[in-house]
């Protein structure tokens, strides 16, 4: 982690000790005149499972959407598996392709079908051929458990069915880091299980993943750590055991109360 | 009681005629055509009667006369001495004419302005909306008269003409572009052009298997570019580079050579693109907002490029919206082109009213324009619809 | 292992000057890439090149005040700045045209009364009951102010009708009688009867597939033809007529869509409480419908309105064309482009203003839709 901090600042990409795939180093973000990301430190292991919560308008999603530059950040530093996020597109263009990120909204395109989301970026951004994009589709499919839905559209399957295509899709991409942004915010609660299944799965393989969500059991089955952001801030982390049990500090003890209350 | 309610229930109930709702629209609907059909009676007695107290002869016989009226500009050859049969034509020709440039134009002026609206350049697209407000509350007739006066009054003589670019003139004669001279290089050119258009089509079918095979990519549409503009060039140069232009040359009073639009046209064609360029604009701009940023996000995410972002996930799904509203638009810039009438460009329109003063024939004159207007719409509109279905096909 | 920040919020700080103040909105706004700067510096050219002729032509060479069209020019007889002397010449005669000179205080008053009641129909809190009651009472006012004839007011022939307010009849007066007209049309187009059905259709096809100018030289020319030998009408009449026709066409298509909007819900709870078809669709369908579809009731309204300019083509006297007429005044030769543009500004006034409205409501109703 030394290294990296003491590099040449926008000298990029920088080589950082090896374990740290996501580094955040005292990131600020505004809009405008509004101050939504207050010092951010974070640092995310390869394989590490980080959970983050806190109540809606804390700055959760601005934060993990700062990772792959859906947001732009402007003070401090991002370093994504060895490569500073500058406002170089070059830099911008390889963090993308390392790093998949499932939305709420799922996001999956209308206009093609099941298996011509999950190719799209392969042939394009990857450049594969067509064949072996088709065929990596179809395992992501299968792993997914929904091969049989492949030629249908987006709009012809349940929530939960294209919330497990919107993560087949990032998977196409082999990327070492995944993001979720809410997953399961937008679900009904029979589906939230058939996808929180597939992101355990994911889990138990070693992905590294930063998750912003609210279901608890996940993050105590599966969570490395977890994040309490309020306000812009990182509040406390933790391990899950003692996130839960024992929390230190005044607001987690507030929020952890009113979400475990029912 | 019982047995009387089993009984109601059993019979097979016929409601009286007057109540039964079947009948009841048959006879409505007897009443109103009856109705239409009276009024129709009624207004087509009237017009005889009127007609024939008028000494006009019903019938389309008068297209077979001499106009005996000249008309300012026309794509066919045409003399007072012709048939209204032929004027009538020279007026059809004029309207496809002017309208087939706008429509062009316009799109391409609403599609800069709609996208420019939504730059994030805060001036350009500023300036963008403020073009659209403006354009948009001012009635094209108004607009029409103004360009018109512009031209034709503002516009200095042929001798003070302003040169925007050299060899253009605007003069209160008109708009004056240099021509090059005939010369068979330039059907050549053309032969080029069309053979490099095959090729870059043969090229960007090659360039898309190898990629579905290999996964190489080819850029298809710069080499087909560079085709379109090359080949032709080759040509140009191969024939000795043939550049003589024939340029507007003042001779007197006013110009020779070139070719000129005059104030009318002009008028009309910019009157017509900017006020439809306006409506064209906020239906790329509706269309392009219509695509959700989550869209955009997604794609970002996955690492596609700005270009390739908009070519395969934007583009596609805001042509579905921008389609239908756009065939309306382009009827409405058809129609519109009627009111070439009051600043007296030769248009269908204005020749048949011609027509209808010197003859008298206002219900033949009539039914010509309308029966003209109804086939366009009905063209543009069956075009449009087999495009808007291909467009729909791809995507479900 | 746990790790707290700290207890209490962080205070809020204020962002780096780099992205705020007048340097920082700068380079987010205009050169945040290479693409854009040089969109900025050819936005920054036109600009120079445009606004500062104009300007000059328009306020600093302009001539506010002469006596005729020689006075306004430089000494070479051309024209060096605008000539707003000629506006102001002839501003009566653009407004109110042909109407006797004495009496404009009446037109003028139309005027005021017209813009009173469009007002007053663009609050929400009027519509209903109370506009029904507002309308006619405004328009028999409007209509004894223009004829006159009765309480010592002299009698002005339509004749005379011209300028703005000619402009305001025509387009208010059509779309009050049009709309009625427009509802039948779309009640016809969704009715289950085939004849009803067919003759909306190609009513509405008909109307809607032909530029409205032939639709006026129709009335021009063909609606003398169609009526009795000795019936006459007078030429506004004829032009009245042939607008109502037409923007009924398209003011029914609009309708059609409010009631295709409707849930089909709505028609059956309506068939259950027994009401019948006239009494479902005044107390239960038009009211959603209508209410659904003001917005672009209101934007085609704006097109009815710039579309009036066109009854110059049958020679009555409007807006546009009291300033062609102002334009053949020989002592005020070739002052075109003042007189275009003085009425430009005009129809720009109203018809932004009613667009504006119509944008404000749309958003109101989006509101209202979402959850």
């Amino acid at each position: 982690m030394s290294n990296a901090a003491e590099a040449m600042p926008g000298k990029a990409p920088v080589q950082s000790g090896a374990r740290a795939m996501i580094e955040m180093q005292a990131v600020h973000k505004w809009y405008g005149e509004f101050h939504v990301l207050k010092d951010i430190n974070l640092i995310v292991g390869r394989g590490e499972k980080v959970v983050v919560c806190g109540p809606s308008g804390s700055g959760k999603s601005t934060m993990i959407r700062c990772i792959n530059r859906l947001e732009e950040h402007q003070q401090g530093r991002i370093i994504v598996s060895g490569i500073e996020l500058t406002s170089d597109l070059k830099h911008i263009e390889a963090i993308r392709r390392e790093v998949g990120m499932v939305f709420q909204q799922f996001n999956l395109f209308p206009h093609l079908t099941v298996l011509e989301n999950l190719t799209l970026a392969p042939i394009w951004v990857r450049k594969l051929p067509k064949k072996e994009a088709e065929e990596t589709a179809r395992y992501y499919l299968e792993r997914v458990r929904i091969p049989e839905q492949a030629d249908k559209y987006p709009g012809q399957l349940s929530g939960g069915q294209q919330q497990r295509v919107a993560i087949a899709r990032s998977l196409c991409m082999k990327p070492e880091i995944m993001l979720f942004d809410e997953p399961t915010s937008a679900l009904d609660p029979e589906m939230i299980k058939e996808v929180l299944d597939v992101m355990i799965e994911l889990a138990q393989e070693g992905m590294t993943m930063v998750c912003v969500t609210h279901e608890m059991g996940f993050a105590r089955t599966v969570g490395d750590m977890m994040v309490f952001m309020d306000r812009g801030e990182i509040v406390e982390r933790a391990p899950p055991a003692e996130f839960f049990a024992n929390p230190k500090s005044e607001r987690t003890r507030l929020f952890l109360s009113q979400i475990l209350a029912h | 009681m019982a047995s009387e309610t089993a009984a109601i229930v059993v019979r097979p109930s016929r409601p009286a005629p007057w109540r039964d709702p079947r009948l009841r629209g048959i006879a409505l609907q007897v009443v109103f055509v009856a109705v239409i059909a009276a009024i129709i009676g009624f207004l087509a007695y009237n017009t005889t009667v009127n007609l024939r107290r008028q000494n006009i002869a019903t019938g389309f016989g008068f297209l077979d006369r001499e106009a005996a009226f000249g008309i300012g500009e026309s794509l066919i050859a045409y003399s007072p001495a012709d048939t209204y049969a032929r004027a009538f034509l020279v007026g059809l020709a004029n309207t496809l004419y002017v309208s087939a440039i706008g429509i062009v134009l316009a799109t391409i002026l609403g599609t800069v302005m709609g996208l420019a609206r939504l730059s994030r350049n805060w001036l350009v697209a500023k300036l963008a909306a403020i073009y659209v407000e403006t354009f948009r509350n001012i009635p094209l007739a108004l607009q029409l008269l103004f360009w018109w006066a512009l031209l034709r009054e503002v516009a200095p003589g042929p001798r003070q003409a302003w040169q925007p670019l050299p060899g253009v003139f605007v003069s209160n004669r008109g708009i004056l572009l240099p021509v090059p001279h005939q010369d068979p290089a330039y059907l050549w050119m053309a032969v080029a052009f069309a053979i490099a258009f095959g090729i870059a089509y043969a090229v960007f079918r090659w360039a898309r298997r190898r990629q579905a095979e290999t996964g190489r990519q080819f850029p298809a549409g710069w080499v087909g570019l560079a085709l379109a503009l090359g080949l032709p060039l080759i040509v140009f140069v191969a024939h000795g580079m043939p550049l003589e232009m024939e340029w507007p040359v003042l001779r007197g009073f006013n110009f020779a050579g070139g070719t000129a639009f005059s104030p009318e046209f002009g008028a009309l064609l910019i009157g017509l693109v900017v006020y439809t360029g306006t409506f064209i604009a906020e239906i790329v701009r509706a269309g392009i907002l219509a695509v959700s940023w989550g869209q955009s996000e997604a794609a970002m995410a996955l690492g596609l490029r700005p270009g390739q972002r908009m070519r395969l996930v934007v583009l596609p799904q805001a042509l579905r919206v921008i389609i239908p509203p756009m065939t309306s638009e382009y009827l409405s810039l058809t129609k519109n082109s009627s009111l070439a009438v009051i600043i007296g460009y030769p248009d269908l329109v204005s020749i048949a009213n011609t027509t209808m003063n010197q003859t008298g024939q206002a219900v033949e004159g009539i039914a010509m324009i309308m029966a003209v207007y109804l086939v366009i719409s009905l063209l543009i509109s069956l075009f449009m619809n087999l495009y808007n279905r291909s467009v729909a096909l791809v995507e479900r | 292992m746990t790790e707290i920040a700290h207890e209490l919020p962080l205070p809020m700080q204020r962002p780096p000057a780099t992205s705020t103040g007048i340097l920082g909105w700068l380079r987010a706004n205009l050169f945040n890439s290479v693409f854009n700067t040089v969109l900025s510096l050819i936005a920054v050219y036109f600009l120079a090149v445009t606004i500062p002729p104009l300007i000059r032509w328009a306020f600093i060479d302009a001539v506010w005040d002469a006596a005729n069209g020689q006075a306004c020019r430089g000494p070479g007889g051309q024209e060096v700045g605008a000539c707003w002397a000629f506006i102001g010449e002839k501003l009566r005669f653009i407004l109110f045209g042909r109407f006797p000179y004495t009496e404009q205080w009446r037109p003028l008053l139309v005027v005021v009364l017209f813009i009173a009641l469009v007002l007053a129909s663009c609050d929400r809190r009027m519509w209903g009951r109370r506009l029904l009651l507002l309308w006619p009472a405004g328009l028999v006012l409007i209509g004894i102010l223009m004829w006159g004839g009765v309480f010592g007011l002299r009698y002005v022939g339509t004749e005379y009708w011209s300028g703005l307010p000619l402009t305001l009849i025509l387009a208010i007066i059509g779309m009050v009688y049009a709309f009625p007209f427009a509802i039948l049309l779309a009640l016809g187009r969704r009715s289950q009867l085939p004849a009803v059905r067919m003759v909306s259709v190609a009513y509405i096809e008909l109307v809607r597939g032909v530029p409205l100018i032939t639709v006026l030289f129709m009335a021009s020319v063909m609606l003398p033809l169609f009526l009795p030998a000795g019936v006459t009408i007078d030429k506004l009449l004829r032009a009245q007529v042939a607008f109502i026709l037409f923007a009924a066409a398209y003011l029914s298509e609009v309708i059609r869509g409010g009631l295709q909007a409707i849930p089909k819900g709505q028609i059956e709870a309506a068939d259950a409480l027994g009401l019948g078809y006239w009494r479902r669709t005044r107390l239960i369908v038009l009211p959603q419908a209508l209410t659904m579809v003001i917005p672009p009731l209101v934007n085609n309204f704006i097109g009815a309105f710039k579309n009036t300019s066109l009854v110059l083509i049958i020679g009555l006297f409007d807006l546009l064309n009291t300033a062609n007429a102002a334009l053949t005044d020989p002592n005020w030769q070739g002052f075109a482009a003042e007189a275009y543009i003085f009425t430009a500004a005009i129809y720009f006034c109203f018809c932004f203003f009613m667009s504006r409205y119509s944008q404000m409501l749309e958003r109101t109703f989006d509101r209202g839709h979402r959850r």
